[in-house]
């Protein structure tokens, strides 16, 4: 176990490094001048010059590399063109928005799907399994643009039951900002609950099969006991990884509906930036988002090794 | 997609013993393909039918259905049917153009992967894993932004988006195929692993991977979709059924059928593309024990 967990530790620094020279050379490749690109076509020369210096552009490319991720591990990521705010500021205000909803949306895929694929597995092919195989088949071909925006059209528009758009922060109001969150909430939930589903269910249908399920039943065991206590926990891995992974794709996938709902989190601040040209925010999302990305893999790779027996032992053996 | 990449390959054994169930492909199988054909059909011939100007402002605004207009027209009185058929001709040519980059080189790389594995395998999949890091929309918004809106930067932002995922799942299914005897007995004969990999593992590789290209010019659609809702796919007014359906949100109070019919022509198209690709992925599926 532990010379898989080196080994998962030595193959993080190459991505690491990909990842962060990635984000570091988004600047470079754009087409032009990037101090030209940030102050704008009118520019004086004078002003470009400063820019230069003030972004270190006047040294080597590898130089540069070097200064941007020390800086980075220091917590420091330029500051923003628009109103000179830190970007790290900027990120630590928009994070737990956007962290907040993914927990809530996370939260509700799961409460609703784990029931749901257990029941639907202890009878294949039954209704209840052919109603939310066919339902969860239709949400995952609804995008969170149509979603949100039905979603909008049903409770806010028609019933006016929860917000359009907005947010109110927690410490401000605790309801008021699980109003504001329901909708963009439910419109992430949607299509990952499609997937939990299909997932566990076929999951769950394998491991009923086992033999150590015909046995607990033959010992009289509860079904319902049978179901939660052996059938789920081994059947869950897949499940775990998926929701795991996810969470850490999501960073970078609540753009989309923090737009529509109007939301103050890390993909609105970065399709502003990105519209508003403010490159060093830009840089400072996507270096954010995709170490991100690549921890979250990290973590739940270990945990997978760690909870799974199976892996453990193949990968001691 | 990673889940599938990372999971455990099949002994060649457990797939020969699986019984091999050849379902029926169906009524809505058949369904599903002739609404593409109808949606990919309108979309070739728009401006050979008698489909009225997507862009011109002729008629009064938001007008209700009828015979003179099919679905009604937009807040600028434009014809809507018109405009969900031309948009359909961006989401298509995006969706099925981008695709075909993607297998191209996300396929190579994939078959490449799965059949020598080793090292160059390791470096592949490490090119992939730092691709799938990096949030897919912020670079197709980058690129878009800072290279222009047209239908050439989509489809390229699209394609480059497609191919880490496609390599994972053309690598998976060309280790189940890369360890079986008729590779063996090729090699055997003296084959070359050109030859191998050209006349052994691509046919059979193919079937798979053509049904999940399906289900992969859905996800290009919507991706296409998402980026139009942001008013970044191809400028205004060239109609887009993400772009159509972000106009609407204005009217959702007075007019809600300026976002519905866009969605619901996206919502089909991509169901009926994922439906004929998972149909056709279960008719082919060697790996699918029946349960």
């Amino acid at each position: 176990m532990l010379r898989s967990v080196a080994g998962k530790i030595l193959y993080l620094i190459p991505v690491l490094f990909a990842v962060t020279a990635l984000s570091f050379g988004m600047l470079k490749l754009l087409p032009g001048d990037p101090a030209v690109n940030i102050l704008g076509p009118s520019a004086t020369p004078a002003a470009v010059k400063t820019l230069h210096k003030q972004l270190g552009l006047d040294k080597p490319v590898v130089s540069q590399y070097g200064s941007f991720v020390w800086n980075a591990v220091h917590g420091d990521l330029g500051r923003s063109y628009q109103n000179n705010q830190p970007t790290t500021e900027a990120l630590k205000q928009r994070l737990p928005v956007t962290l907040e909803l993914l927990v809530l949306s996370q939260f509700l895929a799961l409460v609703v799907s784990i029931p749901l694929a257990i029941r639907a597995a202890t009878k294949p092919d039954g209704l209840l399994d052919r109603i939310s195989t066919g339902v969860s088949f239709g949400f995952l071909a609804l995008p969170p643009y149509i979603v949100g925006v039905v979603l909008v059209l049903l409770f806010a528009v028609a019933f006016h039951v929860f917000p359009a758009t907005g947010y109110t922060p927690f410490s401000q109001n605790p309801v008021e900002n699980l109003r504001s969150l329901t909708l963009p909430s439910i419109t992430l939930a949607l299509a990952e609950l499609a997937t939990y589903l299909r997932l566990l269910r076929a999951d769950m249908i394998t491991t009923l099969q086992e033999d150590f399920i015909t046995m607990a039943r033959a010992k009289g065991m509860p079904p319902r006991r049978i179901l939660w206590r052996h059938a789920f926990r081994p059947s869950s891995f897949s499940l775990v990884t998926v929701a795991g992974l996810n969470f850490g794709r999501l960073i970078g996938g609540t753009f989309i509906v923090e737009i529509l709902f109007a939301l103050p989190g890390i993909g609105e601040l970065t399709v502003q930036s990105i519209f508003s040209t403010d490159y060093l925010v830009v840089q400072g999302t996507v270096l954010l988002v995709a170490v991100g990305y690549v921890l979250v893999n990290f973590l739940v790779d270990l945990l997978y090794v760690v909870i799974d027996p199976r892996v453990r032992h193949a990968a001691a053996g | 997609m990673l889940p599938l990449a990372n999971a455990p390959v099949p002994e060649a054994a457990a797939v020969e013993a699986s019984p091999r169930r050849k379902r029926k492909l169906g009524f809505f199988f058949i369904l599903s393909l002739a609404w593409v054909a109808l949606v990919i059909f309108l979309a070739v011939f728009a401006s050979v039918l008698p489909i009225p100007d997507p862009n011109a402002q002729k008629a009064a605004i938001n007008l209700n259905p009828s015979l003179h207009h099919l679905l009604g027209t937009d807040s600028l009185g434009r014809d809507m049917f018109a405009r969900v058929v031309y948009a359909g001709r961006v989401s298509l040519t995006v969706g099925f153009a981008s695709i075909a980059i993607g297998l191209l080189i996300g396929g190579a790389m994939g078959v490449i992967a799965g059949f020598y594995r080793g090292r160059i395998d390791r470096v592949l999949m490490a090119i992939a894993d730092v691709m799938l890091a990096f949030p897919a929309l912020v670079f197709a918004l980058a690129i878009v932004t800072f290279l222009g809106q047209n239908l050439r930067n989509v489809t390229i932002a699209i394609a480059v988006i497609s191919i880490p995922g496609i390599a994972r799942i053309v690598r998976a299914s060309t280790l189940t195929f890369a360890q079986r005897d008729f590779v063996l007995a090729a090699r055997t004969l003296g084959a070359s692993n050109r030859r191998i990999i050209l006349r052994e593992i691509l046919p059979n590789v193919a079937i798979p991977i053509g049904a999940f290209s399906f289900i992969a010019v859905a996800l290009a659609i919507v991706g296409e979709g998402g980026l139009a809702f942001l008013g970044l796919s191809v400028h205004a007014p060239t109609a887009t059924w993400g772009g159509m359906i972000n106009d609407g949100r204005s009217f959702l109070e007075d007019h809600p059928a300026l976002s519905l019919i866009p969605s619901a022509v996206l919502f089909l198209t991509v169901l009926a593309l994922n439906f004929a690709g998972d149909a056709l992925r279960a008719r082919f599926d060697t790996k699918d024990v029946s349960v």
